[in-house]
């Protein structure tokens, strides 16, 4: 039994497409239903402060005000408890309330306008105090943000992961005695790696429609976990499971921002239930700023030893990384996640430290790429710095000590986490080559010679994802206070229909990713199936498989490979049946074209529409058969994926105004096997583009009363077209042994690769001035600042 | 108050607060939601459409400001064929979550009836009121790059994935 036709690999148009760019697609806002009623919350100016009092009375005698709620009307359902316990959140806060944007009253009126009228009439009484927004401040425990906690540090995470204190005490000693020698150099910087908003270009949106009678309720939401929405909306209002539908339809982007489960959304669905009405609340881009996650948010300092010839002896990170006021779904993993991928793709002894800190803001999660862009930013740019301080090309340092090729399968790496596969100097030999390094390096000095100030900056990474082991589940990492298991399992379920065409059904929150077009390709490729006639199903619970959503770039390695399960176990089946329509042994059956026939014979044939017909009419299949045809499959993989890369920026600066212009930027990328390059490409693009914005641009800036300043897209400058250049791609391909496909995941990939090669790029064109080091963003004021820091120190 | 416009060349008559949004008309009243609401400042572009053929962001005018004035929105873009832009933006990837989109064929739309032959830059530039935090605009720029091709009459180029070593 084989198939001989194969989807896979090609870069076939978007099945999503065609409603989109009429406008036909059906985001949340678009969906109506008659009677809706509309929320607006009365927020925290705040960033620290207890709530006296609130007046709702001239509210609520506005007319088509329906409903003002406040702590006291949700008191019943309890705080949203995320994982680890942490920090829970109070839907509505009436006691100290700990960031400038935090919900104190809900308004539900006939439309917005007027629940906007009565959000300006509710009074709310605050008595003012200090806030904690300072890391370090916090790190101190000065003053707690959660006066009932003993400590502002929730936890540390340290490496090598799994060894015991003293043994992780023993890496440190070993690297602290390499400093002492005298062949050594030590390169030691701190460095930000500072807060970002996230910024889908659709902000989040809820609707909530009660069923009476059903006694159930259907919520449509702008989320990437469908699944875990449903379960957290049932155990906050005691409903089960099956009596929650949550449905996904058109999310316009989500970044990690929407892999959350947010007051609003059980409010929402609680105040539908109380008023017997459809119920929406539409966030405004301020409210996405003040109470939609961030992400980032560490300060640290990275330290190399090194010999003269660029063997790496050791290499530390000791950093603290800002958790916001709460803890949401990932909040504490995020850091975690970044220990994953804290020895990046080198082979050295290595210690790792991060305190996890409250402080008065935002609560941080996932952003694209949720601690690895973090963890990986700091160790390329120490080691592009002792690559400078010892004279040595920095690609020859990374080459130097890569793991190598020869290491896997299992290799380990230093910071304690075992690594599928991997071959690092073959991908940045690929880039190097791709790049024309060296004349780009004769082409930079030829441009300094002319008094330009153009630098090249290559930076490598390797990245985590597919999450994969279950067991990390067991550290606390897992929506049990959703109802949900604990376990990162993917599926699918894939169905023959009687007309020959076939459906997909997913467990996946796709934002963007283009779900519809990969899935309908990668069932095609194991049934021979036409692409056009297999339709792909995801985000509504009623319909879906279980699943855990879309995040950490694991949809096509997890629960790609539960449809792929699923597509081979209808096709067992139907070789089964073939055989009998053909008389052949289900051995020699080959599906291809759109039906199967018998190995040699390809005249001997039977259609998809012959076998679906007796798959649904047993009479006329082999006794015993029976009926259906299809498949649902849960996947668990036996570890996560690791994708790596290298990327290469070319800059110019201009002195006068500290204007940074990306001359070049070319990648060489290696996600395993591709299933379509298209996607693949527009995924890449995505990523870097992120990652240039946090280098370049953008910066969630707080005053010190804790005001965010950064609140709209005036202040926060994400990256337009006429700020970026066309990227070169390139790739290498190494798949992985974790699931059949090979395929290791791309989501995150150009963002975490990305940030750091700016940055070195940029360091290096003003290397001829001095200029070592250069915080993000590199936004021109700071580049000419640091340019005038360099020159009065007489360089 | 009422209102009278013209909408996708359809006569619309209508009944308005003053303070409603053109947007909001669009969207609430006309039932056209492929105009998209991404921010409240005007900045993302999410909301573009072209009034009387010049592109405005529908978000920062008021209802009342379009009367007697013809409104084109994504849905009556390509008179019921695919324009060549929207066209572009599914043959080279040009949009990813699809948020941004209908306001950003509208910017590039409203950039080629100017100037069937723009540059790399002037289309960067033509488009850069219009915010997409998917796609990095590579395949943007190439999408417009397409219509243009197609509308002058051209072979576009080949796609990107296509040549990766």
């Amino acid at each position: 039994m084989t198939t001989t036709t194969s989807a896979l690999g090609g870069a076939i148009r978007r099945r999503e497409d065609p409603a989109l760019i009429r406008g036909l697609g059906r985001y949340v806002d678009d969906i109506k239903l008659p009677n809706e009623t509309a929320v607006v919350f009365v927020r925290s100016p705040f960033a620290r402060a207890k709530v006296l009092s609130i007046d709702t009375s001239e509210a609520l005698a506005i007319e088509g005000v329906l409903a003002v709620y406040t702590s006291d009307d949700v008191a019943d359902l309890g705080p949203l408890i995320a994982q680890l316990s942490f920090a829970p959140r109070p839907l509505l806060n009436g006691g100290e309330v700990k960031h400038v944007g935090e919900a104190v009253a809900m308004v539900v009126a006939e439309n917005r306008y007027i629940a906007q009228d009565g959000a300006d009439a509710v009074f709310v009484d605050y008595d003012p105090m200090e806030p904690v927004l300072d890391l370090k401040d916090a790190l101190s425990d000065r003053q707690l943000v959660h006066a009932d906690a003993e400590s502002n540090t929730l936890v540390s995470w340290a490496g090598p992961f799994g060894a015991e204190p003293e043994d992780q005490q023993a890496v440190k000693d070993q690297i602290d005695a390499a400093k002492l020698r005298d062949d050594v150099v030590v390169v030691a910087q701190e460095m930000t790696n500072q807060r970002l908003i996230p910024t889908a270009i659709e902000p989040r949106r809820v609707l909530a429609e009660w069923r009476g009678g059903y006694e159930s309720l259907n919520v449509w939401s702008s989320t990437q976990i469908p699944h875990a929405l449903a379960g957290a909306i049932g155990v906050s209002l005691g409903l089960p499971s099956t009596s929650v539908r949550v449905v996904a339809p058109e999310v316009g982007g989500g970044f990690g921002a929407k892999l959350n489960v947010y007051n609003d959304e059980i409010l929402v669905s609680w105040a539908a239930r109380q008023l017997g009405r459809p119920v929406r609340w539409a966030e405004t881009r301020r409210e996405a700023a003040n109470s939609t996650i961030h992400g980032r948010g560490w300060i640290g300092t990275a330290t190399i030893v090194g010999t003269r010839d660029g063997e790496i002896l050791g290499y530390e990170f000791e950093g603290i990384a800002d958790m916001g006021a709460y803890t949401q779904n990932f909040t504490v993993a995020i850091p975690f996640l970044g220990l994953f991928v804290g020895s990046g793709q080198y082979k050295m002894p290595t210690y790792w430290n991060i305190d996890c800190v409250v402080t008065n803001t935002v609560t941080t999660d996932a952003y694209r790429g949720a601690g690895r862009p973090e963890a990986i930013y700091y160790l390329e740019r120490i080691i592009d710095m002792y690559a400078r301080d010892i004279g040595m090309d920095p690609t020859d340092v990374r080459r130097k000590n890569f793991i190598a090729k020869e290491d896997f399968p299992g290799a380990v790496s230093p910071v304690g986490f075992a690594m599928d596969t991997g071959d690092y100097a073959k991908n940045l030999d690929a880039l190097v080559d791709a790049a024309g390094y060296e004349a780009l390096k004769a082409e930079r000095d030829a441009a300094r010679a002319e008094g330009r100030h153009v630098g090249i900056g290559v930076a490598s990474y390797v990245e985590v994802c597919g999450f994969a082991p279950s067991g990390l589940a067991e550290l606390g990492f897992n929506w049990a206070g959703y109802g949900l298991p604990s376990a990162f399992n993917g599926s699918g379920l894939v169905r023959v229909n009687p007309d020959a065409t076939a459906t997909v059904i997913i467990g996946t929150g796709p934002t963007g990713q283009g779900h519809q077009t990969t899935w309908a390709q990668l069932v095609s490729d194991r049934l021979g199936i036409p692409v056009e006639n297999i339709t792909v199903k995801h985000g509504d619970t009623a319909d879906s498989p279980m699943g855990i959503g879309t995040f950490g770039s694991r949809s096509a390695a997890v629960d790609g490979t539960a449809a792929y399960q699923a597509a081979d176990r209808v096709r067992e089946k139907a070789a089964k049946l073939a055989a009998h329509l053909l008389e052949a042994s289900e051995d020699d059956i080959v599906f291809a074209d759109g039906g199967a026939h018998v190995a040699g014979s390809p005249e001997s044939r039977a259609e998809w529409s012959d076998i679906a017909a007796i798959a649904y009419q047993v009479h006329k299949a082999p006794e015993g058969t029976e009926p259906g045809l299809e498949s649902e499959v849960f996947f668990t993989p036996s570890n996560a994926t690791w994708p790596f890369g290298s990327h290469l920026a070319m800059v110019e600066v201009d002195p006068e105004t500290g204007n940074v212009e990306i001359l070049r930027y070319i990648t060489a990328d290696d996600c395993g096997n591709v299933i379509n390059p298209m996607i693949v490409h527009g995924q890449i693009h995505g990523g870097i583009a992120q990652g240039i914005g946090q280098a370049l641009f953008e910066d969630a800036i707080y005053d010190s009363d804790g005001n965010l300043l950064t609140g709209s897209l005036v202040d926060y400058p994400i990256p337009t077209a006429a700020d970026l250049p066309f990227f070169e791609l390139h790739s290498t391909v190494t798949p992985t042994d974790v699931n059949p496909m090979g395929v290791k995941g791309v989501g995150e990939a150009g963002t975490i690769g990305s940030a750091q090669t700016i940055v070195n790029a940029v360091v290096d064109a003003l290397e001829p001035l001095g200029v070592r080091h250069i915080d993000m963003p590199l936004r021109p004021r700071r580049v000419w600042e640091a340019i005038q820091v360099a020159n009065s120190e007489g360089r | 108050m009422q209102l009278s416009l013209t909408v996708n060349g359809q006569a619309v008559n209508v009944d308005v607060e003053p303070r409603t949004l053109l947007v909001h008309l669009l969207r609430e009243d006309l039932g056209l939601t492929g105009t998209h609401v991404g921010c409240e400042t005007s900045y993302c572009g999410a909301c573009t459409v072209h009034v009387d053929g010049t592109t405005v962001k529908s978000c920062a005018m008021l209802a009342v400001q379009a009367a007697g004035t013809e409104v084109t929105t994504i849905e009556g873009l390509g008179n019921g064929a695919l324009h060549p832009v929207q066209e572009g933006f599914w043959e080279r990837h040009g949009l990813q979550c699809g948020y941004c989109t209908p306001g950003m064929i509208m910017s590039a739309a409203g950039l080629l009836a100017d100037n069937d032959n723009p540059t790399e830059a002037e289309i960067r530039h033509g488009i850069e009121g219009n915010l997409c935090r998917c796609t990095g605009y590579h395949n943007i720029v190439r999408a417009v790059e397409y219509a243009a091709a197609k509308m002058r009459g051209d072979e576009p180029s080949a796609p990107d994935w296509e040549g990766e070593a």
